[in-house]
């Protein structure tokens, strides 16, 4: 579960990101996060992944207290939840197979449980035929499917796409927000920030819109500002 | 951490020596080079400081016996002066014996020495000191001893070689410092930029939640091999290029006042040098840059 209350995030530079929000997102929930740039959704990212501590107010990250959490939990608490970026960072030198099998690897992973786990989520994201590719020889869906396998592999309960189809095009984009809600569907909770309207509302889901620092909407009226 | 865990970190250090092979090879070829530097003048350093040492032994304390002793008494006066902290050891020169290098050394003027007989010296002791700085007390004691009736000794020839000591240990000391600093300074940039290449592996590392143990670990792997590796190779180089000019020098007439420590006694101290070296700016090259990069 994710849970903001009264959340402020104040720069150095002195202007505030976030400006008082709260939220609640329940453990299997699908949930789009939208606004326009600079209205604070990165700032939310951040604060759920730990890379940055709120100013004041708390925030509940699956168990974690976001406040008051030690550097050494940081780990940990990202275990917990899987983070696909619209750039897709995958590792350039290394397979398919490999990228997956390295997330599992960094976190202590046994071989055995990366033979069995790897396959079964590349089958997920359809990409099983192609485990000896590299990166650089894929389509940029693919190499989506490939980074959102990669946030799977480590079974999170909670998966966040940071603007998943910026670089897709409209059908590769309806592809991959299509594997995100299966993913869904099989009980991990999906915060999706995004700017593509059009699927905001061809997938009808709870819609949380922010504007400069504030939420300005919160259901499943879409995106609307 | 479980020991297959332990064998994944570390064939993942191992392995980013090769997938990041023209950082690998800059980051040993700069400490090839700096060691090389280091070590170079470190026995250049050594060796001048031997032969000083050398011509500082033949500084010598000369001790006249009382001509009314018997040669067997004399001798046991050595005995006595061989005791006495700071000898080394004492030679014995027998009346004769100093004669003949008298008249030896005063050829041209044999004439006015024909009437000189052995009778008319004393016999002597040439005294070889541990440390010449010593050597105002040690002459000293030497006169103490009964028997010994005068001493000659050159106080400040003494003096004058333990201060070019001095001087040559504190510049050189100095010198190897500045050298090592900078060797440091230059060997851990290079690890950096290696570092800094793997960024990214590090932020997606952070991201799917290792901890920093386990993202060190392999750089810091990577980081001593590649350290050890440079050291050796340095190692290596040195010595052949240390036994090669030590030949050279020896087929040079004008140049055998120079006599070269043999490399065979510089093995472990040097071996031990490059080693500590090469490990320390390894380790501690990659900790510091990788550090930078932890803070995702």
């Amino acid at each position: 579960m994710i849970e903001f209350t009264d959340v402020v995030k104040s720069y150095r530079e002195g202007n505030d990101a976030l400006k008082g929000v709260s939220m609640q997102i329940e453990d299997g929930e699908f949930c789009f996060l939208v606004g326009p740039s600079g209205s604070g959704k990165s700032t939310i990212i951040k604060l759920i992944t730990g890379e940055l501590k709120p100013t004041s107010g708390t925030v509940h990250v699956n168990g974690y207290s976001l406040e008051r959490i030690r550097r050494r939990e940081i780990p940990y608490l990202r275990r917990t939840v899987g983070v696909v970026f619209q750039d897709f960072r995958l590792i350039e030198n290394m397979t398919v197979y490999d990228n997956v099998a390295f997330a599992m690897r960094v976190i202590g992973a046994r071989e055995k449980e990366i033979k069995e786990r790897v396959p079964y989520v590349l089958e997920l994201v359809g990409l099983q035929s192609k485990e000896h590719r590299h990166p650089g020889e894929l389509s940029g869906g693919e190499q989506q499917r490939l980074a959102i396998a990669r946030a799977l592999v480590n079974n999170p309960s909670t998966i966040i796409a940071d603007e998943p189809t910026g670089n897709l095009d409209p059908q590769m984009s309806f592809e991959i927000m299509s594997l995100l809600q299966e993913i869904n569907n099989l009980g991990t909770t999906m915060l999706v920030v995004t700017h593509a309207k059009d699927l905001v509302e061809r997938f009808n889901k709870r819609t949380i819109v922010i504007n400069n620092g504030l939420i300005v909407s919160d259901g499943m009226e879409g995106y609307h500002l | 951490m479980r020991i297959n865990n332990l064998g994944y970190l570390l064939k993942e250090g191992i392995k980013g020596i090769f997938t990041h092979g023209f950082m690998s090879f800059a980051a040993v070829c700069v400490t090839v080079a700096c060691l090389l530097i280091v070590g170079s003048f470190s026995i250049l350093v050594y060796n001048v400081n031997i032969m000083v040492e050398q011509l500082n032994q033949t500084n010598e304390i000369l001790a006249y016996v009382d001509e009314s002793l018997s040669e067997a008494e004399a001798k046991s006066v050595g005995t006595k002066i061989n005791m006495l902290d700071n000898v080394l050891r004492a030679d014995f020169i027998a009346r004769e014996e100093a004669l003949e290098s008298f008249i030896e050394d005063h050829q041209d003027e044999q004439e006015s020495f024909s009437g000189l007989d052995a009778t008319d010296l004393r016999h002597r002791f040439r005294v070889v000191l541990e440390d010449n700085r010593l050597i105002q007390e040690t002459d000293q004691n030497i006169q103490n001893i009964p028997g010994v009736v005068k001493t000659v000794a050159e106080y400040e020839l003494a003096q004058g070689f333990s201060t070019i000591q001095d001087v040559l240990q504190i510049v050189s000391m100095g010198i190897i410092a500045v050298l090592l600093a900078v060797s440091l300074l230059i060997i851990s940039n290079t690890v950096k930029l290696a570092m800094y290449d793997r960024r990214d592996e590090i932020a997606i590392m952070k991201m799917v939640g290792a901890t920093n143990g386990f993202i060190r670990l392999p750089f810091v792997v990577e980081g001593f091999t590649l350290g050890m590796l440079g050291a050796a190779l340095a190692f290596g180089l040195e010595w052949v290029m240390y036994n090669a000019m030590v030949v050279k020098i020896g087929e040079v007439d004008a140049l055998r006042l120079f006599q070269f420590v043999p490399f065979d006694e510089l093995l472990i101290p040097m071996i031990a040098t490059f080693a500590a070296t090469g490990l320390f700016v390894g380790i501690v090259g990659s900790w510091t840059a990788i550090r930078k990069f932890m803070n995702v």
